[in-house]
C-alpha cells in the first residue's frame, strides 16, 4: 500500500501522560512472565503484550518497566517494541480492525474493502475513529489466504469478506453489539486479546470450530471419495485409520458461527 | 610492574604449524587458522571495500560491500554466490577473487555501492567528514560514477543530539551498526540502539536516556560516514587542512595513543592512535576532548614578580634573577611541590633541581592523599622495576581483584581491556569497594563490601569476607593480577596487605594511579626518600651511584618531608618550589592555602593562573603537553614519548624554565631541554642494588560496624577537574552527582530514593539527592569533585574520615 | 489421491481437545517413542525421508541428528509457528483445529534431540491460534505428557507458547532465535548453526509446524509408511494450500508430487468463466508459473526444475483479470516492509524497486526500468545477508520473464489496463478485464 512507502517523517508520539495504568500487578505478572523462560530476556516480547494490554499501546513507563524488570537500557527495549508491527505507539481502539492488502487478498477485494472501510470510518491507515472504538489498519498476509479476502478483528479471523460485510462488522463493532469470529471467540476489547497473547490466557480456547469450510475442503472430499492415506501395514487399497470417521462438522457446536458465511455463495459445494 | 612470581604473559606468537594457504587474486598467502578473508587480504595490500567490518568489533556482515567470490572454497568447489569477506574465515587451499579480479565480486560491490547511496544525501562539501569519508573514498574507488536512482530520497529531520556531545545526521547513516555494536560490545553503554526496521531503521536513543558514555567520542571516529559528529569539532575544519601529529594522552596513567589535529596553531580536535599494546584504537572522551583547558583565557603569558603585594609583569631575565637570588638564599632550606601534569622529563628535571639545586629531598609528587606507607611501597614494588603488568596481561588474567582503584573512573582504557577479558577470555573482576560502581558493574565484577578504611583488615583474611570474599580469595592464583588504586594510600595498611597477599597467592600486583605523571615523578625521584630509578635516599651506594652519574660531591643523605610535612612547617620554609599542583587535589585544601601564605617565598611553575599563582612571589609560565616533547610513563612502566604539536617560538617547558634557573643558581642541571634530560635519565639507568624492604604496616580497624558514618569517595572521569575546562559538552555528559547510603541508613536518617542528604564535616556540607545503593550501614558514598561535591574543598574529608548525615528535607 | 493424516481427525467434534485427539489415538506415538532410544526416534525420522515443511527442504532427522549430544549445555527444541509467508495457510489450521498434533510432536521430537524445554513460537496476529496452544499445552501438562518424569520413563520437559508481535523476518529460523531472546528479529551469522549455538548459544533444533506434526504419524506408522507416500526424493504426504481463483479455496493433503491440474481439479476448477493466468507454488518468495507448468510434480525436484522452488506449498491462483505488476508491486511492498533493515541490498534495493515498479503500474516507466529492474534484482539475489532479499526478487523476475509484454502494455497504455474490480470475489457477473 502507498502507506508503506513514505518518505520517513518523524510522526509526532504522544510521550507520557502522566497517566500510566502500570500497576504492582502489572510488575508482579512481568517478572512471572520473565520467570517462565530460561533467560528472562525471552519474556521481553509478552512484556510487552502485556504493557499494551493494560496501557492501550507502548508507553514510556511501559519501556522503562520491562526495561528495569529486565536490566536493559530504554534504548534496547525501544529497539524491540519499534521492531514488530503488533506494538503500537499511539493508543489503539477498542477493536483493532485490520484488512489484508498483500496481493492474494488486494486481488481478491482487500483494497476495496480497505478504502470503503477508510471512507465508512473516515479514518486513515492506522488511525482511529473519533469516539475511540475502531483502529483501522492495513496488514500483511495473516496466513488465512484460502478465506480471502480476509479481515482481522483483534487478531480474530474474518473470513471471505465483502465491503458490505465488512462495514456490517464494524458497525457492529461500534454498536456494541455482539461479533463472533467465524473461526475463533466472541470478540473481547484490543486489551484484552493482548493479555493473551502475552501469555495469560481467558478460558475462551473452545469457542468456534475446529476450521471452516476452506480448511476442511480436501478432508471432505477425501471422505466422499473415500480416500485415505495408506494404511500402515502396507495395504495398498484405502483403509480407514485409527478411530474411523467421526461426526461431521454439521454436527460441531461451533457451526453456528459460520453463518457469517452464509452471503458468500462462490464457495458452496 | 614488579611481583611477577608467575608471568601470564606467554608469547602470543602463532605457531607455524597453525599457518594455512589461501590465494587471493592469484597471491598465495599464509595466515593462521579462522583468519578472517578480509584480514588475509590485507595482509597482501589487497584493500577489499567495507563499512560494518571493523577488526576489534564481532564480526556482522551487514553492509555487503565486501563481497569477494570464492572459486574454490578449500574443498575443489566453489561458492555459488559472492560471499561477505568480513565473516567468512578462510579455509585451507580456498581460492578467492576480489575485485581486484573478478568481475562478479567487482559488480557486486558496485551495485552494493549504488544502493549505499540512494539514500545518502549529496552534502559532502558541508559534510565533517568530506576528505576522510570512507564512503566517499570507496564510492570512488569502487563505486558508479552515475546514479541510476531517480526516485524520492529517505529523509529524516536534520541532527538530533543523542548526548550533549554526540549528533546524529540519520540522513547519512549507512546503518552499519559500527556505533551501536561499540557501544554494547567495548563500551558496555547500550544507550544507542538500531530503532525502527527496513528502510526506516535508525540509530537511536531512549528519550530520556541520552548517549552518555565515557567513551561515546569512539563512535564518531569509527563512523564510516558523517553520521556521528561532534559538536566541539561539528563545522570547524576540513580534513585536508588539518595537520596530524601522534601524541599521548595527558589525563590519566594509561599513555594512550592519540592523534592531535591542528591548524594555524590551534588544536581543533584529537582522535584515538592505534596501539594495540596500549589503548588499541579506543580512548576515552576526556581523552578526545578536552583539550581547550590550555586555550580558555587565563594562560600564564609571561613571567610575574609580587610587588607591594601585587603580581606585575616581568622579562624572563629579571624573573629568573629575581628567583634565583631567592632560592639560593634559601638552599638546604627549600621544598619542591610537583604534580600530575608533569612529564618524566619534567620530573626529573624537578628531582635533580632539588637535590642539587637546593640541596634538598624535601619533594613530593602525591598533590592528593598519601601515607608514608605508600612511599615505602612504591619504593619497594614499583620504582624502578621497568615495564611489569601489561594491558595484554589484564585481558587473559583468570580473575582480577580491585582494590580501592574504579578503572572506569580512574584509567578508563584499563576498564576497556579489562571488559575486553571479561568478554573474550571469562576474566573474573572482583571489586574491594563500598559498592559496586556501573564501571564494575559493566565488567560482571562482584563486589566484596568493604567500608572505608576497613580495606585492608578485609584483605588480610579475604577468604572470610563473606562469599564474595572467599569468591575472591579462591580466583587469586598465579594467572591473576590484584590491581591497587591511590585510594587505597587513604587506608593504613592498605599497600602492606595487599602486597602480601599477591606474594602469597602468586599474583601479580599493579599499581595504577590516577595521574599521568604519577609514574614518572616516582621513577624520576620526586619523592622525600627515593632517588631517580628507584635509588633509595638512605642507601649510601645508591647516592654514591648518583653523585658520580651527576658529577656532584654529595647529595642530601636524610629522607626529606612529604607533602604533609612541606606544607606544616611551610612558615619555617626559606622557600617553596611548586609546579602543577591544583590546591583542591590536596587532602586539606584549606591547610594548604594557609600553607603558601606563610611561606616567605613561593615560585610557581604553572600553565594556568591557579590558586597558587594567588600566593606566589614569583610565576613563570610553562607550556601545556601540546607546546612541548616528552615522556610520559604509563602505569605498565611503558615510556610514551611524544614530539612538540603545536610549535611555539620560545616555548618554555619546564624542563627548560628549570635550567635556566639552575644557571642563575651556578649550578647546571645539566641539560636544558627534554631530549636532554630524556637523555640523561636513561643513561642513569635504574637501580640493580638493593631494594627496599616489603612494608608491613598494619591493618586498620577490621570489619566491625562503625558507629559514626565513614565517608567513602572517588573521582568522577568526567568532574570538575580544571582538566575540563572550555569543554562544556564534555561537561554535560557527566554522571549526575548523588550521594549514596544503605537502605538501614537511609532508614536511620529519614530518606528515601532522591530525597536530599546532607553531608558534614567541622569544615562545611554537601548536599545532594540520595540514591539508596546495596552498600555496608554507615557508610555515605560522594563523588570526590563533582558539581556540588567537592569533597576536599567542602568538608576537608578523604575516603575513611568521619562525617554526619541528615536528611535534607526535613 | 488425497491421504488425510495431519487433517484426518479436523472433522472431529472439539478436535482440538485432548479428549477427542486421543479419541483418534492421540499420543500413542509419544507413548512408542518413549519406549525407543532417542536415537532411534532420530533414525525413524530420517529413515521416514521427512524433509522441512517450512520451505527449504531440509531433510528434519538430519537436522536432529546435527545436535551434539556430548555437548554440556541444555537442548532446545524450537517450533517455527512464524507462518506469514504470503499465500502460505497451512499451519495455522492445522494448529486452530489439531493443535495436540504438534504438541505430541513436539514432545516427540524433544525427546528425541534430549532437549529440556520447547518452544512454540507462534505468530502474534492469530489470537484464537495462541489460545487454542496454549490450552493444548495445558492439557497435556495436566495428562502427565509434559512435565517431569513424563509418562514415568524419567524424562522431563516443559513447552513454552510464545505469541511473537509482528514481523515476517522471524520466519527466518536466526531472526526467530534473536526474537526469542527479545531481541529485534534480525538474522544472525552461520556459522555457528543453531544446531551447535543457537538459543541462547545452545544446541537448538528448529522445525516448522507441518514438519513436527507430521512426526507422530511416522513414529506411529513406521517411516516405511512415511515414504510409501510422495516421490523418490520428496517422501510423504503434505498439505497443498489453495486459494484465489479456485472454486474451492482450501487445504488439500495430499501425497508429495501432485500436480496443480489435479489439486485444480479437486478444487472445483479455476473460477467459473476465467482461466489460470499465473501461479505460485510456494509462496509469493518462489518464483512465478504458469498454465504451461500445470503438470509439474509438486515436489521440490519437480517445482526447482521448473526454476521455482516448492516452498510452502502454497499455491496461489491467480485468472486472467488479474494485474500481474499490480500483483508484483503489492509484493515487493510486503518485501520492504518486512524487510529488517540489517543489510544493504535489502534495505536499500526494495525501497527502489517499490518505486520503479510503482511508476511501471502507473504507465510512467520505460523500457530502460525493465532493464533497470532486473539489474537491480541480479544486484540483490544472493548479495544479502539472508533470503527475505532473494524472495523479494523472485517474483519480479519471474513475472518480466513471463510477462514482459502486459509490463510493456502499462507504459504504452499510459497506465494499468486492468479493471481492479473484475478480480475481485464480488465482482459483478461479466466483469472482465
Amino acid at each position: 500500500m502507498a502507506e508503506n512507502h513514505a518518505t520517513a517523517t518523524d510522526v509526532p508520539v504522544p510521550y507520557s501522560t502522566g497517566d500510566s495504568k502500570i500497576t504492582d500487578t502489572t510488575i508482579a505478572e512481568m517478572r512471572e512472565l520473565a520467570a517462565r523462560y530460561p533467560v528472562g530476556r525471552s519474556a521481553l516480547l509478552p512484556m510487552l503484550h502485556l504493557v499494551q494490554s493494560v496501557e492501550g499501546r507502548v508507553t514510556p513507563e511501559g519501556i522503562e518497566t520491562c526495561a528495569e524488570i529486565l536490566g536493559l537500557t530504554g534504548a534496547e527495549v525501544s529497539a524491540v517494541a519499534t521492531f514488530y508491527t503488533m506494538y503500537k505507539r499511539r493508543p489503539v481502539g477498542d477493536y483493532h480492525v485490520g484488512v489484508c492488502t498483500n496481493t492474494l487478498c488486494a486481488v481478491m477485494g482487500g483494497d476495496v474493502i480497505f478504502d470503503r472501510l477508510k471512507q465508512h470510518l473516515d479514518v486513515g491507515n492506522d488511525e482511529t475513529t473519533e469516539d475511540g472504538k475502531i483502529t483501522l489498519e492495513h496488514l500483511e498476509c495473516n496466513a488465512a489466504c484460502d478465506y480471502a479476502p480476509v479481515m482481522m478483528v483483534n487478531w480474530e479471523f474474518f473470513d471471505d469478506m465483502t465491503p458490505e460485510s465488512a462495514t456490517q462488522l464494524v458497525d457492529d463493532l461500534r454498536d456494541g453489539n455482539e461479533v463472533k469470529s467465524p473461526r475463533g471467540a466472541t470478540i473481547c476489547t484490543w486489551k484484552e486479546a493482548e493479555r493473551v497473547l502475552a501469555g495469560f490466557p481467558d478460558g475462551r480456547a473452545d469457542e468456534g470450530p475446529t476450521g471452516g469450510k476452506a480448511t476442511l475442503a480436501g478432508l471432505r472430499l477425501a471422505r466422499e471419495r473415500n480416500w485415505t492415506a495408506p494404511s500402515p501395514n502396507g495395504g495398498g487399497s484405502p483403509a480407514p485409520l485409527d478411530g474411523g470417521p467421526g461426526p461431521r462438522p454439521e454436527d460441531q457446536p461451533g457451526r453456528e458461527s459460520q453463518a457469517v458465511h452464509t452471503d458468500d455463495s462462490r464457495k458452496e459445494d | 610492574m614488579t611481583i611477577a612470581n608467575n608471568t601470564v604473559n606467554p608469547s602470543a606468537e602463532v605457531e607455524r604449524t597453525d599457518l594455512i594457504t589461501v590465494t587471493i587474486d592469484d597471491i598465495e598467502v599464509k595466515v593462521p587458522k579462522n583468519t578472517l578473508l578480509i584480514r588475509a587480504a590485507e595482509q597482501i595490500g589487497i584493500q577489499i571495500p567495507r563499512f560494518c567490518d571493523h577488526p576489534l568489533l564481532d564480526p556482522v556482515g551487514a553492509c555487503r560491500q565486501c563481497l569477494v567470490e570464492i572459486t574454490d572454497a578449500g574443498n575443489g568447489r566453489g561458492m555459488p554466490k559472492p560471499q561477505a569477506s568480513c565473516t567468512i574465515t578462510v579455509a585451507d587451499g580456498m581460492v578467492v577473487r576480489t575485485q581486484v579480479s573478478s568481475p562478479v565480486a567487482n559488480k557486486a560491490q558496485h551495485g552494493n555501492m549504488e544502493f549505499l547511496l540512494i539514500n545518502h544525501p549529496l552534502d559532502c562539501p558541508v559534510c565533517d567528514k568530506g576528505g576522510e569519508c570512507p564512503l566517499q573514498n570507496q564510492a570512488m574507488s569502487n563505486g558508479y560514477g552515475e546514479s541510476r536512482f531517480h526516485e524520492v530520497k529517505r529523509t529524516f529531520p536534520k541532527p538530533i543530539n543523542i548526548s550533549a556531545e554526540v549528533l546524529l545526521d540519520r540522513e547519512r547513516c549507512v546503518l552499519c551498526a559500527r556505533c551501536t555494536r561499540f557501544s554494547e560490545q567495548i563500551a558496555g553503554d547500550p544507550f544507542i540502539a538500531l530503532v525502527e526496521r527496513g528502510a526506516l531503521q535508525q540509530v537511536g536513543i531512549y528519550e530520556k536516556e541520552p548517549f552518555e558514555s565515557y567513551f561515546s567520542g569512539n563512535t564518531i571516529q569509527i563512523c564510516p560516514v558523517g553520521a556521528l559528529t561532534s559538536a566541539a569539532y561539528r563545522f570547524r575544519s576540513r580534513p585536508f587542512d588539518l595537520v596530524s601529529v601522534p601524541s599521548v594522552a595527558e589525563h590519566d596513567s594509561s599513555g594512550a595513543a592519540i592523534r592531535v589535529d591542528y591548524r594555524r596553531g590551534k588544536v581543533m580536535r584529537r582522535l584515538a592512535g592505534d596501539d594495540p599494546e596500549v589503548n588499541e584504537e579506543w580512548i576515552s572522551d576526556k581523552d578526545r576532548f578536552a583539550f581547550n583547558y590550555a586555550t580558555t583565557g587565563d594562560r600564564l603569558t609571561h613571567p610575574m614578580i609580587r610587588e607591594d603585594g601585587e603580581l606585575r609583569p616581568a622579562s624572563w631575565p629579571e624573573a629568573l634573577t629575581f628567583a634565583g637570588q631567592k632560592l639560593t638564599a634559601a638552599r638546604g632550606n627549600a621544598a619542591v611541590l610537583t604534580g600530575g601534569r608533569l612529564t618524566l622529563e619534567d620530573s626529573y628535571a624537578y628531582s635533580k633541581f632539588a637535590r642539587v639545586v637546593l640541596g634538598t629531598n624535601d619533594i613530593d609528587f602525591r598533590s592528593r592523599p598519601h601515607s608514608a606507607e605508600e612511599v615505602d611501597f612504591l619504593a619497594a614494588a614499583v620504582a624502578g622495576t621497568g615495564l611489569g603488568t601489561t594491558f595484554s596481561d589484564l585481558e587473559k588474567a583468570g580473575s582480577v581483584l580491585l582494590v580501592g582503584f574504579e578503572p572506569e573512573e580512574e584509567a578508563p582504557a584499563v576498564f576497556l581491556r579489562l571488559r575486553k577479558g571479561v568478554r573474550a577470555h571469562g576474566t573474573k573482576v572482583f571489586s574491594v569497594a563500598a559498592y559496586a560502581s556501573r564501571g564494575v558493574e559493566k565488567l560482571d565484577g562482584v563486589v566484596v563490601q568493604a567500608s572505608p578504611g576497613t580495606e585492608a583488615a578485609l584483605l588480610a583474611d579475604l577468604g572470610s569476607a563473606g562469599e564474595a570474599g572467599s569468591a575472591a580469595r579462591a580466583a587469586l592464583g598465579s594467572d591473576s593480577i590484584i590491581i591497587v588504586g591511590e585510594r587505597l594510600a587513604s587506608v593504613p595498611g592498605g599497600y602492606s596487605t595487599a602486597l602480601r597477599l599477591a606474594l602469597d597467592t602468586g599474583a601479580q600486583l599493579a599499581w595504577i594511579p590516577r595521574r599521568a605523571g604519577d609514574r614518572a615523578a616516582l621513577e624520576a625521584g620526586c619523592l622525600p626518600g627515593l632517588l631517580p630509578g628507584g635509588r633509595l635516599v638512605t642507601d649510601p651506594q645508591a647516592r654514591v651511584d648518583l653523585q658520580a652519574a651527576w658529577g656532584v660531591d654529595s647529595l642530601p643523605s636524610n629522607v626529606g618531608k612529604d607533602l604533609t610535612e612541606i606544607l606544616a612547617a611551610a612558615g619555617s620554609l626559606d622557600a617553596l618550589v611548586v609546579a602543577g599542583v591544583e590546591i583542591d587535589d590536596l587532602p586539606d585544601p584549606a591547610a594548604a592555602l594557609a600553607a603558601l601564605e606563610a611561606a616567605p617565598f613561593v615560585v610557581s611553575f604553572e600553565v594556568r593562573k591557579s590558586q597558587v599563582t594567588e600566593y606566589a612571589d614569583v610565576v613563570f609560565p610553562v607550556v601545556p603537553p601540546a607546546e612541548k616533547d616528552g615522556t610520559f610513563v604509563n602505569w605498565e612502566g611503558r615510556e610514551r614519548s611524544f614530539p612538540v604539536v603545536l610549535k611555539v617560538a620560545a616555548a618554555m617547558p619546564d624542563v627548560r624554565a628549570l635550567a635556566a634557573l639552575a644557571q642563575e643558581m651556578d649550578r647546571s642541571l645539566g641539560f636544558s631541554t627534554p631530549a636532554g634530560a630524556k637523555k640523561e635519565y636513561d643513561e642513569l639507568g635504574r637501580w640493580d642494588g638493593d631494594r627496599a624492604q616489603e612494608p608491613t604496616y598494619q591493618a586498620g580497624p577490621s570489619l566491625g560496624a562503625f558507629d559514626s558514618t565513614r565517608l567513602a569517595t572517588w573521582r568522577m572521569l568526567i568532574d570538575d577537574s580544571r582538566a575540563n575546562d572550555g569543554e562544556p559538552h564534555l561537561t554535560a555528559t557527566a554522571r549526575t552527582p548523588v550521594a549514596r547510603i544503605s537502605l538501614t541508613t537511609a532508614r536511620r536518617v529519614g530518606v528515601v530514593d532522591a530525597d536530599e542528604l546532607v553531608v558534614s564535616t567541622d569544615a562545611g556540607s554537601i548536599r545532594l539527592p540520595v540514591v539508596i545503593t546495596p552498600m555496608p550501614d554507615n557508610v555515605v558514598w560522594l563523588p570526590t569533585n563533582s558539581a556540588d561535591s567537592h569533597v576536599r574543598r567542602s568538608l576537608h574529608a578523604d575516603h575513611g574520615s568521619i562525617v554526619t548525615i541528615a536528611g535534607g528535607n526535613a | 489421491m488425497l491421504t488425510p493424516v495431519l487433517s484426518d481427525n479436523w472433522d472431529q467434534i472439539r478436535s482440538w481437545q485432548l479428549a477427542s485427539y486421543q479419541r483418534s489415538g492421540g499420543y500413542d506415538a509419544l507413548r512408542t517413542a518413549l519406549r525407543m532410544q532417542p536415537a532411534d526416534v532420530v533414525s525413524a525420522v530420517k529413515d521416514s525421508g521427512l524433509r522441512g515443511r517450512g520451505g527449504a527442504g531440509f531433510p528434519t532427522g538430519m537436522k536432529w541428528s546435527f545436535i551434539p549430544q556430548d555437548n554440556p549445555k541444555p537442548k532446545y527444541l524450537v517450533v517455527n509457528a512464524d507462518e506469514s509467508e504470503p499465500g502460505t495457510c497451512k499451519d495455522i489450521p492445522l494448529m486452530l483445529a489439531s493443535p495436540h498434533t504438534l504438541v505430541e510432536g513436539v514432545i516427540i521430537a524433544s525427546y528425541a534431540i534430549r532437549a529440556s524445554v520447547a518452544f512454540i513460537y507462534v505468530r502474534g496476529e492469530v489470537l484464537h491460534v495462541v489460545r487454542r496452544l496454549q490450552q493444548a499445552v495445558a492439557e497435556a501438562k495436566e495428562a502427565g505428557f509434559i512435565g517431569t518424569d513424563i509418562l514415568g520413563t524419567g524424562y522431563d520437559l516443559d513447552v513454552i507458547v510464545h505469541a511473537g508481535a509482528g514481523a515476517y523476518i522471524c520466519g527466518e529460523e536466526t531472526a526467530l532465535l534473536d526474537s526469542l531472546e527479545g531481541r529485534r528479529g534480525q538474522p544472525r551469522l552461520r556459522p555457528p548453526f543453531p544446531a551447535v549455538a543457537g538459543l541462547y548459544g545452545s544446541p537448538t533444533v528448529i522445525n516448522n509446524v507441518e514438519s513436527i506434526a507430521s512426526v507422530p504419524a511416522i513414529i506411529k506408522n513406521g517411516a516405511d509408511w512415511f515414504s510409501s507416500m510422495g516421490t523418490e526424493k520428496s517422501k510423504g504426504m503434505t498439505l497443498y494450500s489453495l486459494s484465489g481463483h479456485v472454486t474451492r479455496p482450501g487445504q488439500y493433503e495430499a501425497p508429495m508430487g501432485i500436480t496443480l491440474r489435479q489439486l485444480i481439479d479437486l478444487a472445483g476448477g479455476v473460477r467459473e468463466g476465467h482461466e489460470l493466468k499465473f501461479w505460485t507454488p510456494g509462496g509469493s518468495s518462489t518464483p512465478l508459473l504458469t498454465a504451461e507448468h500445470l503438470d509439474i510434480p509438486l515436489d521440490y525436484e519437480g517445482v526447482g526444475a521448473a526454476g521455482s522452488m516448492l516452498g510452502t506449498k502454497a499455491l496461489q491462483i491467480f485468472d486472467e483479470t488479474t494485474c500481474v505488476v499490480r500483483s508484483v508491486l503489492r509484493w515487493t511492498e510486503f518485501y520492504k516492509h518486512e524487510s529488517c533493515g540489517k543489510c544493504t541490498p535489502c534495505r536499500e534495493g526494495t525501497w527502489w524497486l517499490v518505486q520503479i515498479l510503482e511508476r511501471l503500474e502507473h504507465g510512467k516507466g520505460s523500457k530502460d526500468d525493465l532493464e533497470t529492474l532486473l539489474d537491480l534484482c541480479e544486484n540483490i539475489t544472493g548479495r544479502a545477508f539472508c533470503a527475505l532479499a532473494d524472495g523479494a526478487t523472485a517474483p519480479i523476475t519471474s513475472s518480466i520473464q513471463h510477462f514482459k509484454d502486459e509490463y510493456l502494455a502499462h507504459f504504452e497504455n499510459g497506465g494499468c489496463p486492468f479493471d481492479p474490480m473484475a478480480s475481485t470475489v464480488f465482482a459483478t457477473a461479466g466483469a472482465s478485464a
